[in-house]
């Protein structure tokens, strides 16, 4: 399996070094952000920027293909009737849809990322994950969306989570990996703090909040460790992980918020798609209806933009 | 970890564009009297001073400058209001009026935010989430007190004093204001009170407030001017009680003043507050109750954490990482929503404080400010820290009152205890450990009246804050802060 | 018949640190009974005893402070049952500095109520006066009393037992330190009392007791820098002005105590223990 040379590579960091997280100063931190004020030119930059670092997602049982073009048009076509904007990112789809949406974006600068891993309980073995990767891998997708073991975690069988973190990693192959840590059921911030440092030691390119099946999903606080984290992992080692907050993020203010809490985090180097993405599905409407106000000074309706 | 050698880049980039709170709702009027027996007076004397905004260097408005004449008539307005009213009303319609003042204060909270950066300098951030609503929560939590206060001195009864003489600084115009006289007024006394010379508007605009809320000519009085009404108000016969809050130099005449006469004071003064931060702390909550601690009102405050402590094994951690958190420190135009650190209180401030950094260098310190752009006009100072220094520096022993911060290295706990209570002061102090029992420890060890673990430069009403040795006597806020305007009988 | 046995007398000295030096001015004032016969030479106490006598409180203070308030209510419980040991003794000093049997009688006992009275609000004042404060924020905020330091006092010059009782109790129940000056007019009861003291487990240096001129010795109690209270209980406003004067020089906390009746309830609540308390808040986040 190549798992032992890799093992040999990555080393589980001594997670009782990761510094303790306070919640009540973390939602004061939180609450500073969210009394920028964000205005005019600023805005406008703030509302395009956000668009270009959307997974535009869809993880539904009930997901066809059908649906899954729908999804692919949207983001090719964000908003056709207004010039110069921005694409999204990258769709967001299971694995089984990877094909579907890699021919409906066919010939578009747009990534396809599928979740994988016994998504999003992450309940399976290890060669079922390892499978599930390889699969959405050869059906095209250039990014993976993995789950951590929560339950290994919080019994505290770092190692565990770690050596499977370590081995997708490995399956993606030059697909990126993105780590899901589910904070929701992680419960502490303290924990947060310890699974962010876990995964981008074992190889995580971008580390990500939630399945968007547990609430909480993302929240600006868990978002805000987890960018500090990203931090101290450069700091320490100089490599750059990548952000993706997902689940419960359908406004531009709010969307607004978290690129401020980026941008007086991280600081400018973080400030694009490459390092940061929304996992969303309805905020890239409230975005474009914020943008033609921008343009038009006029407070939009919904019913003018495609929701797909 | 290893001192971190790949840096965060925060100049250039996405910007916030100014986004500055409008001032088309604000009267500030071109002249201001002195408020006397419920009614704006001019000066017997005729004089007035300019009031200035510290960030343009325009003048805002003229303040009537008050002479002995004028205190006089005042301590006579205020004696014969509590003879025939407010001394004798019965305490719940005292505390029902004092309700009213908190009411109105909230009501035109946007415009006493907007008045007490432009005359202050401070971000319009601070004024409107933390001065201006801080300032009607006091009048509220007093207003409550004022039919209770049996309850507030077991065994004894509580009588009001009289006249109470105070004195503000301008660090906090209006939230000094309410601080001095919301205890007074609930307690059954009445006030003349001098703001700061170079803030006076808002303690005006609350004189108007007072007006307003019907309140009894001459319960509260206003005067303006600088040191020398100041005294007048403290050495006046008809002054039963002296409230002062500014510099331990003054605080130290004033007492001087007082001796062998039998008026009641407090005093708030002066700090130089270590803020400790110990390795297992959360450090990233640590910087940021560093950054709050001494950057908070452009370190205007005299409970600042202006001494850092960080033990010896996380010290290059919190230091980048506190440089890389001044970087993304807005400073400038106060009255913009973004701003995080306004204009320096007065030039004099500023040269008081350009002199310290002077001082700082010269006696071997590092000196590191963020790279921030300030505007031309208008008195700045950027965040700044000194590495290097020691308890013998003077940076590390004198109140500089301002955006300035010196930061020592220590290994063991009673090392930080020890230097951290090095020092005639003993306002406040900062502790940050996970560490429960350590916490405990540390708390009982400082020797200070505030003392902050794992945050920093927190206030509310109900908490008494005041000195211990020479940061002052008696407590403000809370019901400790009631001892100071009653006199206990049995 | 046996030849009248020579009485042993005492020799006054003043309590530094827990022992019994003489003046180190080497100088005296001669106690006089009402007939002028000399009772006693006391030590006339100098600015370098009251010096001596601060380090030894200062270097005090901090332990005492943190001995729990049972064992500080029990120790002073422990002096009223060394006071009341030796109440004869106290009587006849009252009465030898011109008391009456019955005043005198009076005195000592009240003094050894008084003693017991603070005894018990040594583990009680804290309840009574401290907070819990409902702060807006997510915070857990509290105010206790913790004592001032170092505190000089001038004790009472008429009340010279029960009044310096009375003031010394207050203090050190509450972890305070303290130099005193005994009554100069009678100050025999002082020295006597510091021995009680000694005997009482009262650790050295938590009370020191001095005799003296006032007038001599005022200055130095009200401007020195390393004393963070100061108690006065005679004199006018020229005595009051000096004090408060000199005591600005490093912010003290000035108590006034003239014209106390000592035998009353004046003399005897809790609010004299918070007069040299200082209150400590604390914040602190509630989070997970």
């Amino acid at each position: 399996m190549g798992l032992t040379a890799v093992n040999r590579k990555a080393r589980l960091p001594d997670l009782s070094r990761v510094p303790a997280v306070d919640e009540v100063g973390v939602n004061e931190r939180v609450a500073r952000f969210q009394s920028r004020s964000i205005k005019k030119a600023a805005k406008v930059d703030a509302l395009k920027l956000i668009l270009s670092m959307i997974d535009l997602t869809t993880l539904e049982g009930q997901d066809t293909p059908g649906k899954v073009q729908q999804l692919c048009q949207k983001a090719i076509h964000l908003h056709d009737a207004m010039p110069g904007l921005p694409h999204v990112a990258a769709v967001c789809v299971y694995p089984t849809m990877v094909a579907t949406a890699k021919e409906a974006l066919s010939g578009h600068d747009i990534n396809i990322a599928s979740v994988a891993t016994a998504f999003p309980s992450g309940m399976s073995t290890l060669s079922v994950k390892l499978d599930d990767t390889r699969m959405a891998v050869k059906a095209g997708a250039t990014e993976i969306d993995m789950v951590i073991s929560r339950g290994a975690f919080l019994s505290g069988d770092y190692r565990f989570v770690f050596d499977e973190i370590v081995a997708v990693k490995e399956a993606c192959g030059d697909a990126h990996l993105k780590v899901i840590l589910e904070t929701g059921e992680l419960g502490t911030l303290d924990r947060v703090r310890k699974a962010s440092m876990l995964a981008m030691y074992a190889g995580a390119d971008f580390i990500k909040t939630s399945t968007g099946k547990i609430q909480p999903a993302a929240t600006m606080q868990v978002t805000l460790v987890m960018l500090q984290a990203i931090r101290d992992y450069y700091y320490e080692t100089g490599r750059m992980v990548g952000m993706k907050p997902a689940g419960g993020i359908s406004t531009s203010k709010l969307a607004i918020h978290y690129l401020v809490m980026l941008h007086e985090t991280l600081g400018n180097a973080w400030m694009t798609p490459e390092w940061f993405r929304f996992g969303a599905s309805s905020l890239a409407n409230d975005v474009l209806m914020q943008l033609m106000k921008q343009s038009t000074g006029v407070y939009q309706s919904p019913d003018y933009f495609s929701k797909d | 970890m290893a001192t971190p050698e790949n840096k965060l880049a925060f100049d250039g980039g996405w910007g916030y564009a100014p986004a500055p709170e409008s001032t088309d709702h604000i009267q500030v009027k071109k002249r201001y009297g002195l408020f006397i027996n419920g009614e704006f007076v001019a000066p017997e004397k005729g004089s007035y001073f300019d009031t200035v905004n510290p960030a343009t260097e325009e003048k805002l408005s003229r303040i009537a400058d008050a002479g002995d004449a004028d205190v006089d008539k005042a301590v006579a307005a205020a004696r014969e209001a509590y003879r025939t009213t407010w001394g004798r009303m019965k305490p719940a319609e005292r505390g029902k009026y004092i309700y009213r003042i908190a009411r109105i204060i909230q009501e035109r909270a946007r415009e006493f935010s907007v008045i007490e950066s432009l005359d202050g300098g401070k971000p319009i951030r601070e004024s409107r989430d933390v001065d201006v609503p801080l300032a009607a929560a006091h009048f509220f939590y007093y207003a409550g007190w004022a039919d209770k206060l049996q309850f507030a001195f077991p065994g004894r009864t509580a009588k009001p004093l009289g006249v109470a003489g105070q004195v503000i600084p301008w660090n906090f115009p209006l939230l000094m204001a309410a601080w001095k006289i919301a205890p007074a007024l609930a307690c059954g006394n009445t006030v003349v009170l001098k703001p700061a010379e170079t803030t006076p508007l808002t303690a005006l605009k609350l004189a108007e407030v007072c007006r307003d809320a019907g309140l009894p000519p001459g319960v509260v009085n206003i005067v303006t001017g600088a040191g020398a009404t100041g005294a007048a108000i403290i050495n006046h016969p008809g002054v039963d009680k002296v409230a002062f809050t500014g510099s331990t130099n003054v605080g130290r005449i004033i007492q001087k003043a007082l001796a062998g006469t039998n008026k009641k004071y407090t005093l708030e003064l002066g700090g130089k507050a270590a803020n400790i931060v110990f390795a297992d702390a959360a450090i990233d909550q640590a910087v940021e109750g560093i950054v709050n601690g001494i950057f908070f009102n452009q370190g205007h405050v005299c409970c600042a954490g202006s001494r850092l402590f960080v033990q010896e094994s996380v010290a290059d951690e919190v230091v980048s990482k506190l440089k890389d958190r001044m970087e993304t420190l807005i400073v400038g135009d106060p009255l913009d929503k973004n701003t995080d650190i306004g204009a320096i209180n007065s030039r004099m401030q500023l040269e008081k404080i350009e002199s310290y950094l002077k001082i700082g260098k010269s006696e071997g310190g590092e000196m590191h400010q963020s790279a921030c752009r300030v505007p031309k006009k208008g008195y700045w100072c950027r965040p700044t820290i000194f590495t290097g220094v020691s308890q013998s520096n003077r940076v590390v022993q004198e109140e500089i009152f301002g955006p300035v911060l010196a930061i020592q290295t220590f290994r063991r706990f009673d090392e930080a205890i020890t230097k951290a209570n090095n020092t005639p002061y003993g306002l406040s102090g900062g502790i940050w450990t996970d560490k429960g029992s350590k916490i405990f420890k540390m708390t009982q060890s400082v020797r200070a009246g505030v003392i902050w673990a794992n945050t920093f430069n927190k206030f509310d009403p109900t908490s008494p804050f005041g000195g211990y040795k020479e940061s002052g006597v008696g407590r403000e806020g809370g019901l400790h802060g009631l001892d100071a305007y009653v006199k206990l009988g049995v | 018949m046996a030849a009248k046995r020579i009485a042993v007398a005492k020799t006054y000295k003043i309590y530094i640190g827990g022992k019994f030096p003489r003046t180190e001015s080497g100088r005296y004032f001669p106690l006089e009974d009402k007939d002028g016969k000399v009772i006693a030479n006391m030590c006339r106490g100098s600015r370098k005893d009251f010096r001596n006598a601060v380090v030894a409180a200062r270097k005090a203070q901090s332990g005492w402070a943190k001995a729990s308030a049972y064992l500080r209510g029990q120790i002073l419980y422990r002096i009223a049952e060394m006071l009341e040991g030796r109440r004869e003794q106290f009587i006849a000093e009252l009465q030898q500095q011109g008391s009456s049997k019955r005043a005198a009688e009076k005195e000592v006992d009240t003094s050894i109520d008084r003693l017991i009275y603070f005894a018990g609000w040594a583990d009680k004042f804290q309840q009574v006066f401290s907070s819990v404060n409902p702060v807006s924020s997510s915070h857990f905020n509290f105010s206790v009393f913790e004592p001032t330091g170092v505190v000089a006092m001038l004790a009472p010059d008429d009340s010279s037992l029960l009044g310096l009782v009375s003031n010394i109790a207050p203090a050190i129940v509450g972890g305070n330190s303290c130099v005193i000056l005994g009554s100069e007019r009678k100050p025999l009861c002082a020295v006597s009392f510091a021995e009680v003291l000694h005997a009482s487990d009262v650790p050295g240096g938590v009370v020191n007791v001095l005799t003296g001129f006032r007038s001599e010795l005022t200055e130095y109690f009200a401007s020195h820098m390393d004393v963070n209270a100061i108690v006065y209980c005679d004199g006018g406003k020229a005595v009051a002005r000096t004090v408060q004067e000199l005591a600005a020089d490093n912010i003290k906390r000035v108590i006034e105590r003239t014209r106390v009746d000592w035998t009353g309830t004046e003399a005897e609540n809790p609010y004299l223990i918070r007069d040299t308390q200082e209150v400590k808040t604390t914040w602190h986040p509630i989070g997970t």
